[in-house]
Parts: structure tokens; sequence; C-alpha cells
């Protein structure tokens, strides 16, 4: 028996889809299409003229060693902001969700940081690992650790790791909260009857059930570290010491806005395109397979 | 006119603006986009007031649009959209895009000219003018705000370290003993510099009269290459990897950055813009001294001059005549002594007409205020050579970036001077060709 609600003839269900397809043809097809088409060419700054390169813009950029390290710095880094994110998101949900006595505050007080705009966030870290005059250099210069993300290619990078995640464990534990709270006790309480400590009802009960909104953040996260940390970079690197912390996105925005290059700008956007329709593809077809909705 | 004026009306009518006030209706307006806050931005709104005040024919509005880069950017897609302001500001960087955006300008010479407005390009330091002009002798936009590296000197920290601090400066040789020195004297930051590209390969090749790019640094055509990988200069910064290695200079950033280290008095001596004087001198709770910026004895030629840095006006085409005017008028007033003069006293910017340097001697500023005059004198001693006339290579504000990469590596240990520049001609000189690609 199929209990399912069909739509009779074709009419009405496509007038239903039509106003997502609509928004979609123009805010997404239509730009698409245009960096497609503007990775053909070179262009002058000011569209005076534009030459037919084919291929050209491709070439020129994956002839490029910088621009193929790019793609390990931008895996290095979404890796690690993820990661970062999501764990430290995770355990303080944890610890939220255990207390009793004001734990309204102590959440209040942990999602403040989202309200940060990225690029003040940025500047915040930068000021504190400032390396003459940041407090957090000072006192790692006093326990004898000269900090200097100025010229270390690893320091810059764990700076904008931490400057990206910061902002980004207020959202996710948000999510893990209100996920672990939609976790019913019963279950919980039966395994503690059994016998089974904290970190063994955790492993084998609470992450698991857990596992969808933890792939929502999963995604959601990535998609952030790829494309919304852009902020944090330009705030507190510039996309250095050479070009360590210069990630896909970051270097669409350098060619094309500071060197007007538009048609290896709109080259880098088509590539990053296929990078993370390739992402996606991945993540819905092996990760998701894990999930338990 | 009343044609145009009609026109103006309709259009205005139509886009509902609301800038298009009563007022404004009775004036032609002229929109200048700029890139300066602050201090700079209230000094350039005072000289829009003072014109827009001296007459009544025409009403100018400045914009400010973010900084340099975000200023041309602004001004580039606005012409892309057919909604271009009349004047744009662009850093000296962008100054070969705009040469080569041929149907995107109007040159300043010819806005005057046809505007009928009193103007001497000749009235113009050599220095500065060579910038902006083509090699046949045409000013393409209007010098505004120029600016030279020179070196501060922070004396009360010499005299603690036990040095003298009237010691001479003038050669590298100097600074180098001054260095170790000051190192030895407990000086825990002896060097720091800001725009390390600019001044420590830009500058440094026209002061010691060698090719920063072939093609006479560009001026000669579009298919130049970067040259500043030769033996001087690979000595100087291979120096100052040295420097960076032992604790006698210390990089502090890309940009200004070190300026908060010498202004706090952590360091000695700290080469930078000549226009980071009111910064210092507001700032800065120590004796400090402006000293011309040091060469290397020994090298043929050096000192030459030196080059500028800042920015220049450019008129943008696609306009009404009757507003050409207004801004042929406007310019003329910019370039007047007394608000050059001014301009000069109040932001360390350089006097760039001989008659504001003229003027601002006279009034005794020199003197109340020593160390000022040094920036122009430097630029100003010996006449520009092909190799000190400046640079105009497409695609700049990236290849300082390279440069700055290639740089760090050689402050950071990881790359012998030699091989970064190396490095950095290979990746510039791509830079180059995809400018000469897109302009051909």
């Amino acid at each position: 028996m199929d209990k399912r609600v069909t739509f009779r003839g074709w009419l009405l269900p496509a007038a239903l889809v039509l106003p997502q397809l609509a928004v979609t043809a123009v805010f997404f097809f239509y730009p698409a299409g245009q960096a497609v088409w503007q990775s053909l060419f070179i262009p002058d700054p000011f569209g005076l003229k534009s030459q037919f390169v084919g291929t050209g813009n491709f070439e020129f950029l994956l002839n490029d060693p910088f621009y193929r390290a790019s793609f390990v710095t931008t895996a290095v880094f979404s890796s690690l902001v993820t990661l970062v994110s999501m764990g430290v998101a995770l355990w303080l949900a944890v610890l939220a969700d255990r207390l009793i006595k004001s734990s309204g505050t102590y959440r209040t007080l942990l999602i403040w940081p989202y309200a940060v705009a990225p690029a003040v966030a940025g500047v915040l870290w930068l000021f504190m690992f400032s390396t003459r005059v940041g407090l957090v250099a000072w006192y790692l210069g006093l326990l004898g650790y000269e900090w200097n993300h100025v010229l270390n290619g690893e320091e810059a990078m764990a700076l904008v790791v931490i400057a990206s995640s910061w902002g980004r464990i207020s959202y996710n534990f948000l999510f893990f909260l209100a996920g672990l709270q939609a976790i019913p006790r019963s279950v919980i309480e039966a395994a503690a009857i059994d016998g089974a400590r904290f970190w063994k009802r955790f492993w084998t009960i609470v992450f698991p059930l857990l596992s969808p909104t933890t792939f929502f953040l999963l995604v959601v996260n990535v998609v952030y570290a790829f494309f919304e940390t852009f902020g944090v970079i330009h705030t507190i690197t510039s996309g250095g010491p050479q070009q360590a912390t210069t990630i896909l996105v970051y270097k669409v925005y350098a060619d094309g806005f500071v060197g007007q290059d538009q048609g290896s700008s709109a080259a880098q956007s088509v590539i990053l395109l296929v990078v993370v329709g390739l992402l996606t593809i991945i993540q819905f077809k092996y990760i998701e397979r894990k999930v338990h909705y | 006119m009343v044609k145009s004026k009609l026109a103006g009306m309709v259009i205005g009518a139509t886009a509902l603006s609301l800038a298009w006030t009563p007022a404004a209706l009775a004036q032609t307006e002229i929109h200048w986009w700029h890139a300066f806050t602050g201090r700079l931005g209230e000094l350039l709104a005072e000289q829009v007031e003072k014109f827009n005040a001296s007459q009544d024919e025409y009403h100018v509005v400045g914009s400010h649009k973010g900084n340099y880069s975000e200023t041309l950017n602004a001004g580039i897609a606005a012409f892309r959209a057919g909604e271009q302001p009349h004047i744009l500001m662009v850093f000296e960087v962008g100054t070969a895009t705009m040469m080569a955006a041929g149907g995107a300008i109007k040159p300043v010479y010819e806005v005057m000219a046809e505007g009928g407005a009193e103007f001497n390009p000749d009235g113009y330091l050599g220095a500065v003018k060579g910038y902006y002009t083509t090699t046949t002798g045409e000013m393409l936009s209007l010098p505004y705000n120029s600016s030279t590296p020179v070196i501060y000197v922070n004396r009360d920290l010499f005299t603690e370290a036990g040095l003298d601090p009237d010691m001479d400066l003038s050669t590298w040789q100097q600074v180098d003993a001054a260095l170790t020195a000051l190192k030895e004297g407990g000086v825990d930051c002896p060097l720091t510099t800001a725009w390390q590209s600019w001044v420590h390969l830009e500058n440094f090749s026209a002061y010691h009269n060698v090719p920063f790019a072939t093609k006479e640094n560009g001026f000669a055509g579009l298919d130049t290459e970067l040259a500043f990988n030769g033996p001087v200069q690979v000595k100087h910064i291979e120096t100052m990897g040295q420097w960076a290695a032992d604790g006698r200079f210390l990089y502090a950033g890309r940009r200004n950055e070190g300026g908060a280290n010498f202004r706090g008095g952590e360091c000695a001596l700290f080469t930078e813009s000549s226009a980071g004087y009111a910064g210092v001198k507001a700032q800065a709770e120590f004796d400090f001294q402006i000293r011309p910026l040091p060469y290397w004895d020994g090298v043929e030629g050096a000192p030459q001059n030196t080059i500028i840095g800042g920015s220049s006006l450019w008129v943008l085409s696609g306009h009404e005549a009757g507003e050409y005017e207004g801004v042929a008028a406007f310019l003329s007033f910019l370039s007047t002594s007394d608000i050059q003069a001014k301009w000069h006293q109040d932001t360390g910017y350089l006097p760039i007409t001989l008659a504001a340097a003229a003027q601002t001697k006279d009034e005794g500023f020199y003197e109340a205020n020593p160390g000022t005059e040094i920036a122009g004198m430097q630029m100003t001693a010996k006449a520009p050579t092909p190799n000190s006339k400046g640079l105009r290579l497409g695609n700049f504000d990236q290849i300082r970036g390279i440069i700055d990469e290639e740089l760090e590596a050689v402050w950071a240990g990881d790359k012998t001077a030699q091989a970064a520049l190396d490095s950095a001609v290979e990746r510039g000189n791509a830079l180059l060709r995809r400018f000469e690609q897109a302009n051909r």
C-alpha cells in the first residue's frame, strides 16, 4: 500500500517549485555561468578590451607552484578549523549539558563570541599575538618562546586557525547542546544502571545519537572554513608569510580585487566551485552513511 | 550648457538621486573619490571646502572609498558600470594600470588645455613630474601627495648605548658599525623598517643608479623585465639578512607596523616614508631626528636621487565638456603654491611644486621643524636618470606582494638573498607578461 501523497498533473507542482528554481537560476547558475565564461578571457581591468585565451588562465594557474601549494594550505587550514571548532564546542557542550546550576549564564557567555564579526575577531587576536606589543606574545617571551607569526609560517597558520575557530565554537556549541538535550534521558539512565561509565555512555550512546548534528556541522563548518574565513586571514596575515596562509578563496580576492586580474580570478572561482562540489559529494556519499537518523 | 543642465535634471530626477539638492542644481557637481581618512581626510576636506567657497560655478564632492587599493577598485568597478567619478585618487603603484587604460582616462594635460585653466607642469619637481608623465613629456595625472623614504634616528637610544647621537650615518657602512655598537650597548632593536620593497629595493635601486627593471624601469615599454637581482641589490639584502639573523634588524611587517616599535622608543633606527613625520612627532617621547637615507659607499653614482610614493589624481573619461572645465579649475586650484605649501607643512608629504618649496622655506618652516627639508633635498639633489625616474610596472601591487614574501624568506633565514631575489624576479616577470598580454 502506497501512502505517499502525489500531485495529479504537473502544473501545480511545477508552479510550486518554480520560485526555488528561479532563485537558484538567478543567484547561482547565472553568476556561475558568468564565472565560467570570464575564465576563458584575459580582460583589461576597465573592461575596455578582452582577449580569448581558452584554457590559458587555467594553464597559467596550474603551472604556478604557489597556486598548487595553496590547495594543501586550504586542506590543512579547513581540517584544522573544522576539527578545533567542533571538538572544543562538543567538549564544552557535554560539560554544559551536565551543569545544573547557572547553566544559563554559562551558555550565554559561550555564545557571545559568535556576535563578533570575523574581521574584528582577526584584529583582536592579532593584537594579542602581535610580535612586540601583544600580551600573549609577551608572556610567551617570558617563557622563553620567541613568537613571530610574521616570519614563521606554522605560527601564522596556528594563529589564523585559532582566530577562525574561536567565533565558530559558539555556533557549534549551540547545535551540539541542542542535540545533546534531545537525546532521551531514559536511554542514558538505562546504560548507567547497567554500569556504563560516563565515557562509555558517551561513545556508545550519545555520540552515535548525536551524529545527525555532527554531520550537519561538519558540512557547514567546512563551507565556513573555505569561504567565510577570508576576513580573518585578510586582517591577520594577508596570506603571508611566503603564502603560508593563502587559502584558495583568499587568492581569488587578492588576484581579482588587488591585482585586477579578473581572468585569473574567474578561473580560480571555477576551480573552487569544482573542489567544493566534489567535497560535498564525498561528504554526502560516504560520510552520511555512518549517520543514524 | 543649458541643454546639458536640463539633461542633467532629467537624469537626476529619474535616478531619484538623494544628492540632488536644490543648491547643487545651480552648480555643476564634480565628484572626487579618494583614500584618505583621519587627519589627512580632514585636510583634504578643507581643500575642497576652500575651493567650493572660492567660486559658485562648481561644487566638488569628495568621497572616501577605502584604502588605496579599494579606491582604485571602486573607480574601476564604477567605470565598468558607467558611474565613474570625475577624479580618482590612484596610488603610485596603480600608475601603469591607469596609463594602459587609454579609453578610460582623460589625460590631465588635455583637461587643462581644453578647460583653459592656468597650469604649468614644469612647476613640479622633476622627480615627481617624471613619474606621471609620458616619455614624450605629457602629464597624464596630477601629482597629489608624494613622499620619499628617509631614516629616523632615536637619539636617546644612541646616547644610552654610549654612542654619539650626532655620528655620521650617511652610508650603510657607517650604519652597519652603529648597529653593532647599538646591539652591544643593549638596544634590543637597532633597526626596523616600513614598506621594505619600496625602501630597500625600489628606492634603493634608484638611489644607487641601478635598474629595478629593464626598459627604463618600464617607462619605455610593456615588455619590461624585472632586474633587481643585480649584485648591488643582492649585497644590500644579504647584509640586511645578516642583520636580521643576529638581531640587529627587526622585521615587524610588510606595511608600517615597524612604526609602532620606533614610536614606542624600542628601535634606534627606522627607515620609513617622510610622510611618517607627523605621526612620529605626535607620539615619540624621545629626541628624534630625520636623516637622509643611507647609501653604500663605493657604488658608482650613489647617492643618486630617491623616488616617490603616494598618489596622483586621474581624470576619468565619459563626462560632459562643461564638467571637465570644472575639473580643470579644481586641479588648477590644487596646484597653487598656497595649497601645496600648506599640505606639505601639515602632512610631511613633499612640496611637489617648486613654488611651494620656496614658499615653505621663506615662511621659515624648515628652521622651526628641522629635518623636514631632507626628503625634498634627497629627491632633487641630482637630475633623475633612467634608473631613478620612477617605476612603471603593471600588476605592481601583486609584484610587491611577491617581493615581500621573498624578503621574508631572507629575514627568516630560509633563503639566501640571491635565491630570493632571483625567485622574486622570475615570479614577478610572469605577472608582467600577463599585464602585457591583457593590454596588447
